[in-house]
């Protein structure tokens, strides 16, 4: 009579089971980002107890100085306290802008999210068609010259693209605006709602604002978009070349199903979950290549603000961002580790 | 038993009546095969030119690359200075061939660091098993998660810029792809026949470590190097680029770029020429290592 609801109860232990160690899994790895951003922080040559007190400072005050900022505790106690004050959102404040340094990244991230999404979606519109078509014509010169497209996409320093296109088109032939995220004449006049400044522009109905705002973020939207293209083309077409290998895919020729209905719906469709993690992999290594570009275009994201955080030395500035984006990169894979339980019945 | 008449016959002989022959053969097959690869070949001989350009920098330059003459500073690229002079009026052409010096020494150490490494901690893990195992892949999960230069810029911001600790920091943050591949590779060598016919004859776990697993980790390790060269030279070009890596005047083709910044608009071959050049020797480490990477998937297969 309780035949039907054991394995049913045991299906749910073991999805529980899993949840819970899905869920352990990430706290460690999230634990481990803070305990590297620590070490980092320590083995730095500076003491920053000298730094505070300065070198004339006498033996007493300094002791008071190491005392107060906890440097005379144990170190495994010294981590304890610095991931309780990662926990609770104190990253510490930037000696750059004398503000809290997770407030500075929280007003950062909008201009580096905003960014990345934009060479996300060009990365996704040009680069799973050019993959499929580069899979369907295999080994023929369409398939060698989106090889050689996408390996240029690998090998461009991607400041170096950023400049000699900021030189072509927006010096010589003026088709762009330049470094910045909006023009200075609309930059207090577009009301702050998503962060995004072409959306809230365009919220706001201000053509001429949000205009402005696109022109400033297509120039390095392409530049991030072409190498995600790059990545995007090649796993697609990897993928598709071992799905379009499918008995199923004959079987369908066979029976006479158009070819592009095979390609287009059968197989890209069987391959989606797959490409799908690889444009959001795309996406967080975008992150990274952003903090170049950013730098390039002067484009005020969370790379620029690391960067520009190195040059004045400001240590918390520097490895709070670099936090920051450890965990949105760990967020990122873990949920596509989610996707592919939740889509893909065979890991289920 | 036909005697081989040329050297042709010899290494494409189906039947090699030695060792050392069939190695060559199977070497040679390996070569043509990645010879007929016109992209593959493009990339050899832009490494080769690299490699080249490096090893005679000394005798080859036109100019001393640190030699500044102000009165010929920002010239445009003429018969003269083939690149243009930059704004301290050094040739730029010397620069950028003394540069090749300077990518060359990151790529070498940065390669001869992390492959070691992170061979031998997957090894150890993959062999060993167990706590060691988890411990060892959580430490390399973590430094994973995060992306290699936003790490590298945390490193040099502590370690402070410089030639020596920006290849300290991207070797730290390179070892851990070469430590899952070596982990997954010991995994299946670990309970073949011969690992454990040594391991019942009472080798030492170090001597098997090192003379039954090693050998068979190292092709895979040598084609990831390959194919990461590329990912080296720009971290190490974008560290430059942001005044991290090697110090001026020290020619680094990264700083060139950035030193050239101020006078993109009108002086464009200060910037875009040495930038050129980090992108025509990575391309040629990607054209190489895809080519690579083609003949022994192949020969898995």
């Amino acid at each position: 009579m309780n035949v039907s609801s054991y394995p049913r109860s045991r299906a749910l232990a073991s999805y529980l089971k899993a949840t819970a160690w899905f869920l352990v899994s990430l706290v460690l790895t999230l634990l481990g980002l803070v305990l590297v951003t620590f070490l980092i922080a320590r083995v730095v040559p500076i003491d920053p107890a000298l730094v505070m007190v300065g070198d004339r400072a006498t033996p007493e005050a300094y002791q008071r100085a190491r005392e107060v900022m906890g440097l005379d505790q144990p170190l495994y106690w010294q981590f304890l306290v610095y991931v309780g004050s990662v926990a609770t959102g104190d990253l510490g404040r930037s000696v750059m802008t004398g503000r809290d340094v997770l407030a500075d990244t929280m007003r950062a991230f909008p201009a580096t999210l905003e960014l990345a999404l934009a060479a996300t979606l060009i990365g996704t519109l040009l680069g799973v068609p050019i993959g499929v078509i580069a899979a369907v014509r295999r080994g023929r010169l369409t398939d060698h010259i989106v090889r050689l497209v996408s390996l240029v996409g690998y090998s461009l320093p991607i400041f170096w693209l950023g400049l000699v296109a900021l030189l072509i088109f927006y010096a010589r032939l003026g088709w762009v605006e330049g470094p910045g995220r909006i023009g200075i004449a609309y930059q207090y006049s577009v009301p702050h709602m998503t962060g995004f400044v072409l959306i809230d522009a365009l919220l706001a109905g201000q053509w001429a604002a949000a205009r402005n705002a696109f022109s400033h973020l297509i120039l390095p939207a392409c530049i991030l978009g072409y190498v995600s293209t790059a990545f995007i083309a090649r796993m697609t077409r990897s993928l598709m070349i071992e799905q379009l290998s499918q008995e199923y895919v004959l079987a369908a020729r066979a029976k006479g199903v158009p070819a592009a209905t095979v390609i287009w719906r059968h197989a890209l469709g069987n391959v989606m979950v797959p490409v799908i993690t690889v444009i959001t992999l795309t996406f967080a290594y975008l992150l990274e290549g952003a903090v170049l570009t950013e730098t390039v275009f002067a484009w005020p994201g969370l790379g620029l603000y690391i960067t520009q955080a190195l040059f004045s030395a400001d240590l918390n500035a520097v490895l709070g961002g670099t936090l920051i984006i450890g965990v949105c990169f760990v967020l990122l894979n873990r949920g596509t580790d989610l996707l592919y339980r939740v889509f893909d019945p065979r890991i289920r | 038993m036909a005697t081989a008449s040329t050297w042709v016959d010899w290494l494409t002989t189906d039947s090699p009546e030695s060792r050392l022959q069939g190695r060559l053969a199977q070497f040679y097959q390996t070569f043509t095969r990645f010879m007929r690869n016109p992209l593959a070949v493009c990339g050899l001989a832009i490494v080769v030119t690299l490699v080249t350009a490096a090893a005679l920098a000394p005798w080859i330059i036109p100019y001393d690359p640190l030699a500044t003459s102000l009165g010929s500073r920002l010239a445009p690229p003429s018969a003269q200075h083939w690149f243009g002079t930059d704004h301290l009026g050094r040739d730029i052409f010397s620069r950028v061939l003394w540069g090749s010096r300077t990518t060359l020494a990151i790529v070498v150490l940065v390669a001869i660091l992390i492959g070691p490494i992170g061979m031998t901690i997957g090894v150890v893990a993959g062999y060993f098993g167990g706590k060691l195992d988890r411990v060892l892949m959580g430490v390399t999960d973590v430094v994973m998660a995060f992306p290699r230069l936003i790490l590298a810029l945390a490193f040099v911001a502590v370690l402070g810029p410089g030639l020596e600790n920006a290849v300290i920091a991207i070797a730290i943050t390179g070892w851990p792809a070469y430590a899952r591949l070596a982990r997954a590779e010991t995994l299946s060598l670990r309970e073949r026949e011969f690992v454990v016919a040594a391991r019942l004859q009472g080798a030492s776990p170090l001597r098997i470590l090192i003379r039954y697993i090693a050998p068979f980790c190292i092709p895979s390790v040598v084609v990831r190097l390959t194919l990461d060269m590329a990912g080296i030279i720009l971290i190490a070009a974008g560290l430059g680029f942001l005044g991290l890596g090697a110090q001026p005047p020290a020619p680094e083709w990264g700083a060139m770029v950035a030193g050239g910044r101020d006078y993109l608009i009108d002086k464009w071959w200060v910037a875009t020429l040495p930038g050129a050049a980090i992108f025509v020797v990575s391309l040629g480490f990607n054209l190489l290592g895809d080519g690579f990477r083609d003949v022994i998937d192949r020969r898995v297969a």
